[in-house]
């Protein structure tokens, strides 16, 4: 499977997550730049963490409005995979790639930490690999991620099974206190309608290693990269 | 031409920037502040044959980058209804 991690001026988890697909998975990587419009020879496309352009005006509304995500609509039609993390999410929504919105954290505090994710739905590519109800450690880093959406657009992702992730306590039960930022009814990811777009405010690629506490955040990839696999050959787009 | 854009968050939408500013405020004696909202003014100039014309191009602006019709309501004021509205120090 072909990864390209989208590098805007401003993102910071890009090494990090082209170490992890390199090193980590072995799987092909390159870094695409954000004014690159040919995502053709790519399988799946990392929009990694940061401030993307100094997070100006909105976090993610320039970077939503880039000619690399401008491409991303058409590759997304295409059938082509999406994981956006943390500022990835933001751009998302930012986008239209995703419903909603990020909003400044309600305890007003940037929160870096470690947060535990319950599994909602595993009828995704990124998520086919877990249990409904599993419960995932990894950590978050952000000042904006409380997610917001109106009334109908939560209808809609409750009736269509969308929202991927929640926070929760360790035991997995979605409380006020396992919410590190306010976000809309414990949101912490959510997905397209087919599947193929992930946004999350937590960070997959800081939890791939067991020398960083976790290895939950490979559990996305591997996901990901079992969902191309069957009868054993790779299926091709 | 001069247009100005004032961007704020929908009625509705908790403001967390806001109510620590009234906190602040309170703290320094203006316990009399019942509501405060923080928002954004975005000064545009442009080129365009008419006041309608820049009008309606700033609120293109609005609806595809200045504002994020999920969160934020928008307000455009041209220059003639900004001529009043000196600064006071």
């Amino acid at each position: 499977m072909r990864f390209g991690v989208v590098v805007f001026p401003g993102t910071w988890s890009d090494c990090d997550f082209h170490y992890v697909i390199s090193e980590v998975l072995h799987e092909p990587v390159k870094y695409v730049w954000h004014r690159d419009r040919d995502l053709d020879d790519l399988d799946c496309v990392i929009l990694p963490g940061g401030f993307s352009y100094g997070d100006y005006l909105r976090a993610g509304a320039v970077a939503g409005r880039s000619p690399v995500v401008e491409a991303l609509r058409d590759f997304v039609a295409r059938g082509g995979y999406v994981l956006g993390s943390c500022n990835g999410f933001q751009i998302l929504c930012e986008a239209g790639l995703l419903p909603g919105a990020l909003l400044r954290n309600e305890c007003l505090q940037y929160r870096c930490q470690s947060t535990h994710l319950v599994v909602e739905n595993v009828e995704t590519p990124f998520t086919r690999g877990l249990r409904p109800g599993q419960v995932l450690t990894m950590p978050i880093s952000h000042g904006e991620g409380k997610y917001h959406a109106d009334p109908e657009t939560l209808r809609l992702l409750k009736d269509q099974r969308r929202i991927a992730f929640r926070y929760a306590d360790a035991e997995g039960r979605v409380t006020r206190a396992a919410n590190p930022n306010g976000s809309l009814e414990n949101i912490a990811g959510l997905v397209n309608p087919e599947g193929t777009v992930l946004g999350l405010m937590p960070h997959p690629e800081r939890a791939a290693e067991a020398a960083l506490g976790s290895t939950d955040g490979l559990l996305l990839f591997q996901s990901l990269l079992g969902s191309l696999v069957e009868d054993g050959s790779f299926l091709k787009r | 031409m001069k247009v100005r854009v004032l961007v704020r968050l929908k009625p509705g939408i908790l403001d967390v920037q806001g109510a620590a500013v009234k906190r602040a405020l309170a703290g320094l004696g203006f316990a009399e502040v019942t509501d405060l909202r923080v928002g954004k003014v975005i000064d545009v100039e442009l080129g365009a044959a008419t006041a309608e014309d820049g009008r309606a191009r700033v609120g293109e602006m609005c609806q595809r980058l200045l504002a994020n019709p999920v969160l934020e309501d928008y307000t455009i004021e041209m220059a003639d209804d900004l001529a009043p509205r000196r600064a006071v120090r």
